[in-house]
């Protein structure tokens, strides 16, 4: 338990200025305003619908759900403390973060949600367009800023992309959702090609630095991995290009089948080069127009919120011993940071039986003492529902771990088998066929043996409990899609699937598994990528050397056809 | 395995301003679906749906839809994991939802 | 019962509204563009305003170079989640430098109209009850963009540039 008042420690990041916080107030002002037409039935329930939807709020299986924004998953002290702060007034004491890096509740009452929002946005927060079809929240590299592997921080283009896309009069009735994310390493922490539209910061030959854009991106019942649309869009062009993605997308798309209506299925039918024609066309003519323009300075003066904080110097650049538990939180959930004597600590929410990305309000404050005393007072969300500390000094690492010891925080496992990715599924959500927690739960206490994981090694499992597949399913080293047979619920096995820079949409095996037979045919799946992997190979590599035939029959302990 | 369907139903809907789960009873609603109207017959649960419908307009609830349930030792159950759960609460949150009201 | 506010009042519709086989009546008159396309010789050589109604999947570069022959281009709604023309709007403004007036018809949101005022709408075909007040009230619920339109109101990222009273 903490003794001591922790001083909150602003970060550097981006901070509202008056247009910024008048933007969000009315914004707030104007949803109560729905709200209040709502009740008072001036708005139907098929009006108000897509309204209270750009206002982040779902009505789930139980209750309503509200979806907090987090832009490029990056929070301060003082928005954790307000997030734990709502989780205990309006909510069941806890929260969930999710696969798009944002947090939800699920148990809002519709009449609080306009004083939710005021005190979201008192810490400069807010629900706009986390749902409903538009531009949602845009996503990034939790790594942004403290990793040595990017061309440059990320993060000033995405809350540019932020603004630029919020409320944009033509861009608020899509054909469907629309997510865009910003990376700027070789190595894909922010699963990029799997969006809508994606950046990467990237350098041309000619040693400038540009933005390579892709779209067609997406999960869902049809997924696809992004297709680029330009290799190299100078900086002042870069909204002009992406606007001119959203236009081709707004005019062409279908509109006459909901399960057909993502850019990805645009592209994919019309190809992506008549698809980059008519995004050139777009912008060409814009950038003739002028008006989206980004000026260098812009540019620069948004850099200039996400400056690299004043790092100590002359630190030690060794990491302490502090005994064995320890040293296997490091060998998993440490990373190499830019600057000496600091790292980057991974705080993985998926301890084995945990409900994978839940925090409750106790939790969210001693992760907000913890940003505040070790990590110049910030925290990132990452799509796979983990938190990282971005700045920490790596003498200050066994105090951390001590710390998450106490939160049940501290499982070793980043990035092996029991890091999980769970969607709500069934226990919570309107839209689910199955559960998909309690196999997350169960799946990760049968491999929870330490010395096995490490054994097994970088193997992702991604669940989701139904086809809109917001547990990433399909970019799975092993997937698992829950679905209804005849009332009960079945589990499908979907193999060797990638979200990070080497993107493949997984192979679903066959047909599903029960309830009580998907963790035993996890374990024969992984038991014979143990059986037939060769030197130093990850599960997905063995999957895609040898390929899904000898899988397929042993999690179906069929003979394999000679 | 395979239900046998007893051709019973009920309603349930969502109150609008707390997005309760809520289960018709005569020309009302209640939170429990112990408590809740079970229809006999493919009549009377469309009927049920229909003077639902029509109170849409009171702006008290939304969402009403009919569900099939089965009556099992002398208890109405849904025959749907996924009503069963809504009338229950999360399974993986215990404490949470209409399964903590009878702690 | 509908009305029509333009230019921050409700107006009187001059433009009647024809159907695809109904004879021409005298007057300004609305057509839809199959309508137009087949009796495009005739409706243009009369001397009364002509308006084309666009369905949302019928983009305005479909009318060609006479768009600006049109006193009136309707586009549609069918639903309001279908939001194709809010780009129509937008590419009639700036593309094809139509000038005329581009109504909103069908079925739209009090909530949308200030979106559809920013790209370029400029007439609104309205439910009885939808008052002038609403109307001006859904154009004043959010003061300041962040991005451009072609409303060419100064943006946010301008605002900031200017020198602001301390």
């Amino acid at each position: 338990m903490l003794n001591t008042l922790v001083k909150a420690v602003a970060p550097n990041m981006y901070r509202y200025d008056e247009f910024d916080a008048q933007f969000v107030g009315e914004r707030v002002n104007q949803f109560a305003g729905q709200v209040a037409r709502r009740l008072s039935g001036e708005l139907t329930e098929d009006q108000f619908k897509p309204l209270r939807l750009m206002n982040g709020l779902y009505l789930q299986l139980h209750a309503y759900m509200l979806r907090i924004a987090v832009p490029y998953g990056t929070l301060s002290s003082k928005q954790m403390r307000k997030l734990a702060h709502i989780a205990r007034t309006y909510d069941k004491n806890f929260g969930h973060f999710t696969t798009r890096t944002n947090l939800q509740f699920n148990w809002i009452k519709l009449v609080d949600v306009p004083k939710i929002l005021r005190e979201l946005a008192d810490v400069e927060m807010h629900c706009i367009q986390t749902s409903g079809n538009c531009v949602r929240n845009v996503t990034s590299d939790q790594f942004a800023g403290a990793t040595d592997e990017e061309l440059e921080d990320p993060r000033p283009l995405a809350e540019i992309i932020r603004q630029w896309s919020s409320l944009h009069p033509e861009f608020v009735f899509l054909a469907r959702k629309f997510k865009i994310a910003v990376g700027a390493t070789e190595k894909d922490r922010a699963a990029l090609q799997w969006h809508d539209m994606a950046v990467q910061i990237v350098k041309n030959d000619k040693g400038r630095t540009g933005y390579k854009v892709m779209a067609g991106g997406g999960m869902g019942r049809t997924p696809y991995v992004a297709h680029v649309m330009s290799e190299f869009v100078e900086r002042e062009d870069i909204l002009a290009y992406l606007e001119a993605v959203l236009r081709v997308y707004n005019q062409d798309s279908r509109r006459d089948n909901i399960h057909k209506q993502r850019i990805k299925i645009l592209i994919n039918t019309i190809g992506p080069e008549e698809m980059r024609r008519r995004v050139q066309r777009e912008f060409e003519e814009l950038k003739r127009m002028g008006t989206l323009q980004l000026p260098r300075e812009e540019l620069d003066r948004i850099a200039a919120y996400f400056a690299a904080p004043k790092f100590e110097t002359g630190l030690s650049d060794s990491i302490p011993d502090a005994g064995p538990d320890f040293a296997n939180w490091v060998k998993t959930n440490i990373h190499k940071h830019k600057a000496p004597g600091y790292a980057i600590a991974t705080i993985t929410l998926k301890t084995p039986g945990q409900v994978p990305g839940d925090a409750t309000a106790e939790q969210m404050e001693v992760i907000a003492d913890l940003m505040d005393q070790f990590s110049l007072g910030e925290v990132r969300v990452t799509h796979e529902q983990n938190l990282v500390l971005p700045h920490v000094r790596k003498q200050d690492l066994p105090a951390i771990y001590a710390r998450l010891k106490e939160l049940d925080f501290a499982s070793p496992n980043a990035g092996l088998i029991t890091d999980i990715i769970a969607c709500p599924g069934l226990d919570y959500c309107d839209l689910a066929n199955a559960r998909s927690i309690p196999i997350a739960q169960k799946l990760a206490k049968r491999f929870e043996d330490l010395d096995r994981q490490h054994q097994i090694g970088e193997l992702k499992i991604k669940i989701s409990g139904c086809i809109n597949a917001c547990g990433h399913h399909h970019a799975g080293h092993i997937g698992i899609l829950g679905v209804d047979k005849k009332g009960v619920e079945f589990y499908q096995l979907v193999l060797g699937g990638s979200g990070a820079e080497d993107a493949s949409v997984g192979t679903i095996m066959g047909p599903g598994f029960g309830e009580h037979e998907i963790g035993d045919a996890v374990e024969r799946v992984v038991d014979l990528y143990l059986a037939e992997r060769k030197d130093g190979e990850r599960f997905l590599d063995t999957y895609r050397r040898i390929g899904m035939e000898k899988f397929k029959a042993a999690a179906y302990q069929e003979a394999v056809a000679a | 395995m395979a239900h046998q369907n007893q051709g019973l139903q009920m309603l349930t809907s969502n109150r609008l301003r707390d997005g309760d789960v809520l289960y018709r009873k005569g020309d009302g609603w209640v939170l429990m679906l112990a408590d809740g109207e079970v229809y006999g017959d493919q009549t009377s649960a469309e009927a049920a749906l229909a003077a639902a419908t029509a109170e849409l307009a009171r702006n008290e609830f939304v969402a009403p839809y009919l569900f099939e349930v089965r009556e099992v030792s002398g208890k109405i159950v849904p025959v749907k994991e996924r009503e069963i759960i809504r009338a229950a609460g999360p399974t993986v949150h215990p404490h949470t939802g209409k399964q903590a009201a009878h702690a | 019962m509908s009305k029509l506010i333009k230019s921050g009042g409700y107006q009187q519709d001059v433009f009647a509204p024809v159907g695809d086989d109904a004879p021409l009546p005298e007057g300004a008159v609305l057509v839809s563009l199959a309508r137009f396309k087949k009796d495009r010789d005739t409706l243009l050589a009369r001397n009364t305003p002509v308006g084309v109604r666009l369905q949302s999947s019928e983009n305005p570069e479909s009318l060609g170079a006479d768009v600006n022959h049109f006193a009136l281009i309707a586009l549609e709604f069918p639903k309001f989640r279908d939001g194709r023309a809010f780009s129509w709007a937008r590419m009639l403004r700036t593309r094809l430098a139509y000038t005329g007036e581009i109504r909103a018809v069908g079925d739209f949101l009090y909530d949308q109209v200030n979106y559809q005022h920013r790209v370029g709408f400029d007439a609104w075909e309205v439910p009885d009850h939808f008052t002038l007040e609403m109307f001006n009230r859904a154009l004043s619920e959010m003061t300041n963009v962040y991005q451009p339109s072609t409303d060419g109101r100064k943006t946010i990222r301008e605002l900031r540039a200017s020198p602001r009273p301390s």
